[in-house]
C-alpha cells in the first residue's frame, strides 16, 4: 500500500473513508496539491474544477456521517476524458473548432458517476477527437508519460493514462474506439478497460466512429476499474444503441470467481516486430496462469492482419460523416474570414480541424464517395464480420485470450507523427476488439530494462465483463505491478 | 484497387467541405495513397456471400414512447452560437 493518499486505490479510500481516517475533503486536497505539484511537468489536465470539487466532497462527507452514502465511489475524485460532456463545462476535444463549446448538459456516464457520489473534477487532455495513438495532435497541450518525460503517454486518452499515473486522481474516465483506452494505459503503466459495445451510454460521448467508440474506467487496481465500470454501465433510451439485456455486475464477483480458466494464445499477436522485452513479459504472465492451474491453449484468429485497413476505412467514414456537424454555424468556431454561407463551413473547418482529423476526413470522404464505396466501406464491412467469426471462433473453446497491449513501449514525442501508416499500426492488437464489439483490458505486467511499462491484453466475451475482471484480478493478486509507480 | 489509388485531393475536400492549405494538399495526396496501397490488403481475401457488418450487436428498430419531454431551452441550445441575435443564429445570406 502506499503511503501517499493521492496513490492510494479507490478500494483502498473506501476503508479508510469508512473508518473517518480520512475525510472525502481531505482526499480532493490532496489530489488537487499533487496536480498542483506535478501537472506542470505531465500535462493532463485542461481544466480542473477545485471549489465545486471540494463542496462536493463536503456534500459526501455528510452522506457519509449520516449514513446515507451512495456506494463504494462515494467521495472519490474522477478525471474526465474532453470528449464526455459535462453540464456547464468545457467539452474541447482537445479541438480548436470547439475552442468555445460549452456543453448545455450531463453525458450518461457523469449523471452515472453523480448517482454514485463520485466526484468529477477534471478535464484532461487527449488526441484531437480521439484520432491519435500518442496525444500529440491535442490543439492544447502536450501530456508526457509519467515514466519518462521525454515520451508519449499513449493515446487518444493520454491525459486520463498519465494522470492516474501521475497521482493526480484516483479514476478517470477515457473512451476506446481502436484501443485509445488501453494502449495509453498500457504505455503508463495503469489498468484501463474498454466494456463491451452497448454496455456503457454513449450519449454525451461526443462521437468519433459510433460503431466502435465505448467509455471505460482507468484505475491503478483491477477492484477500481470493476467498481467504476459498475457504477457507468447499464441500459440508456438516449442511445439507440445501449444494450437492454443484463449486464454483469463486477466489484462482486472478483471475490466469487476463482478461476481456473481456460485461457487462449493468438498466434497472430506475437509477430517477429514484437518488441522483445514485451514478448517475455507477456510469456511469463502467460506461464503464471498455467502455474495457478490455468489450461493455455494456442488459438488462432486468422484474420488479423486485414484489422488495420478495416479499421482505417470504416473508423474514417464514420468520422467524416460524424464530424460534418461541426459546420462554423450553430456551435463551433467560425472563421472571421467568410464573405459567404459556403466559406462558413470550408474555412471554419479548415481552421478549426488539426492536421490528422483532416487527413482522416479526406480519408472517409473517399471511401464513401461515389464509385468507391463498394471497394472500400462495403468491402471493410465484410470482412469485419470475418474478423468477429474468428472471435466466436476462438472463444468456443476458451473463456479469454491473452496477448501484450502494443507491440512497442511508450516511444518519444515525434517519432511517428509523420509517418500515419506507422502510428496506426500502434493500435494493431487492440483494434480487433473493437470491430469485434467484445471486452478487453490492459493490465501491467513488467516494466522495460528501461523502465517502461509494459501491458498485458485480455480480452473478455461480450457480456462476461465478471470474468474479464476475475481474470485480471488473479494475475494482479500474484504480483506487485500495479502496485508500481513512476518517479517525477 | 490499385489503378484508383489516385486520390483527387481537391475533389474529396469539396466533398468535405474543408479548406485545406497548398502543403496539406501535397502532404495528404502523398500519404492517402500510400494508405489506399495498404488497403489493398483487403484484396487478397473472398468476401463474397458475407455480409457486411455495420454493429457489432445488430439492434433493429429501438422505438420511444412519442411523447414530449423536457428539452434545452432556446437560450441554452444558443448559448455557444458564434453569432446570434433575437435568439436566432446569424449567417450570411444565402439567397439574393
Amino acid at each position: 500500500m502506499s503511503d501517499e493518499i493521492y496513490y492510494k486505490t479507490a478500494t483502498e479510500l473506501r476503508s479508510l473513508l469508512d473508518e473517518k481516517q480520512i475525510s472525502s475533503v481531505e482526499l480532493i486536497q490532496a489530489v488537487i496539491d499533487r496536480t498542483h505539484a506535478v501537472d506542470s511537468k505531465i500535462n493532463a489536465y485542461l481544466d480542473t474544477n477545485e471549489n465545486q470539487a471540494l463542496a462536493m466532497a463536503q456534500a459526501s462527507d455528510e452522506r457519509r456521517a449520516s449514513g446515507q452514502t451512495r456506494g463504494p465511489l462515494d467521495g472519490i475524485p474522477v478525471s474526465v476524458k474532453d470528449l464526455i460532456v459535462e453540464k456547464g463545462k468545457k467539452a474541447r476535444c482537445a479541438s480548436r473548432i470547439l475552442e468555445n463549446f460549452t456543453s448545455p448538459y450531463d453525458a450518461t456516464a457523469i449523471i452515472n458517476l453523480h448517482n454514485a457520489g463520485a466526484i468529477p473534477w477534471g478535464r484532461v487532455n487527449m488526441d484531437e477527437f480521439a484520432m491519435g495513438s500518442s496525444t500529440e495532435t491535442s490543439y492544447f497541450k502536450k501530456t508526457v508519460n509519467p515514466w519518462d518525460l521525454e515520451r508519449i503517454p499513449g493515446g487518444s486518452s493520454g491525459g486520463s493514462a498519465a494522470c492516474v499515473a501521475a497521482g493526480e486522481t484516483i479514476l478517470s474516465l477515457g473512451s476506446d474506439t481502436g484501443g485509445s483506452i488501453r494502449q495509453p494505459a498500457a504505455l503508463c503503466g495503469v489498468i484501463g478497460m474498454k466494456p463491451t459495445y452497448g454496455t456503457v451510454s454513449r450519449h454525451g460521448l461526443i462521437a468519433f466512429a459510433s460503431s466502435l467508440d465505448q467509455i471505460g474506467p482507468f484505475s491503478r487496481c483491477v477492484e477500481d476499474s470493476a467498481m467504476l465500470f459498475d457504477a457507468i454501465s447499464g441500459h440508456d433510451p438516449l442511445d439507440s444503441t445501449s444494450y437492454a439485456g443484463e449486464i454483469p455486475k463486477c466489484a462482486d464477483a472478483l471475490r466469487t470467481k476463482k478461476g481456473p480458466w481456460k485461457l487462449g494464445i493468438p498466434k497472430e499477436y506475437f509477430p517477429d516486430t514484437l518488441d522483445p522485452e514485451i514478448h517475455a513479459a507477456i510469456k511469463s504472465a502467460i506461464e503464471s496462469y498455467r502455474e495457478k492451474g490455468c489450461e493455455i491453449v494456442e488459438v488462432e484468429l486468422p484474420h488479423t492482419d486485414l484489422a488495420i485497413p478495416v479499421y482505417y476505412i470504416i473508423a474514417t467514414a464514420e468520422a467524416s460523416s460524424n464530424l460534418s456537424r461541426y459546420d462554423g454555424i450553430r456551435y463551433t468556431h467560425r472563421s472571421d474570414e467568410t464573405s459567404n454561407a459556403l466559406d462558413i463551413y470550408f474555412k471554419s473547418r479548415g481552421e478549426g480541424f488539426g492536421e490528422e482529423v483532416k487527413r482522416r476526413i479526406c480519408l472517409g470522404s473517399f471511401v464513401l464517395s461515389s464509385g468507391y464505396y463498394d471497394a472500400y466501406y462495403l468491402r471493410a464491412q465484410k470482412v469485419r464480420n470475418l474478423i468477429r467469426k474468428d472471435f466466436q471462433e476462438a472463444f468456443k473453446k476458451v473463456d479469454a485470450l491473452l496477448t501484450p497491449t502494443s507491440p512497442t513501449p511508450a516511444f518519444k514525442f515525434g517519432e511517428r507523427s509523420d509517418d500515419p501508416i506507422t502510428m496506426y499500426l500502434s493500435d494493431i492488437f487492440t483494434i480487433n476488439v473493437n470491430l469485434a464489439g467484445f471486452p478487453a483490458l490492459s493490465l501491467p505486467c513488467g516494466l522495460t530494462s528501461g523502465n517502461l511499462p509494459i501491458g498485458l491484453q485480455i480480452i473478455g466475451q461480450p457480456l462476461k465483463e465478471d470474468d474479464l475482471f476475475a481474470i485480471a484480478h488473479s494475475h494482479e493478486e500474484a504480483h506487485d505491478y500495479c502496485k508500481l509507480h513512476p518517479c517525477i | 484497387m490499385s489503378e484508383r489509388n489516385n486520390i483527387d485531393i481537391d475533389y474529396v475536400a469539396n466533398l468535405a467541405r474543408l479548406e485545406l492549405t497548398a502543403d496539406e494538399k501535397a502532404k495528404f495526396s502523398g500519404q492517402l495513397e500510400d494508405i489506399l496501397k495498404y488497403f489493398d490488403k483487403l484484396n487478397t481475401i473472398d468476401v463474397s456471400g458475407e455480409e457486411p457488418m455495420a454493429h457489432p450487436f445488430p439492434v433493429f428498430n429501438v422505438l420511444g414512447e412519442d411523447k414530449p419531454s423536457a428539452t434545452l431551452s432556446q437560450e441554452d441550445a444558443l448559448a455557444n452560437a458564434p453569432k446570434q441575435r433575437n435568439q436566432q443564429l446569424v449567417v450570411p445570406k444565402v439567397v439574393e
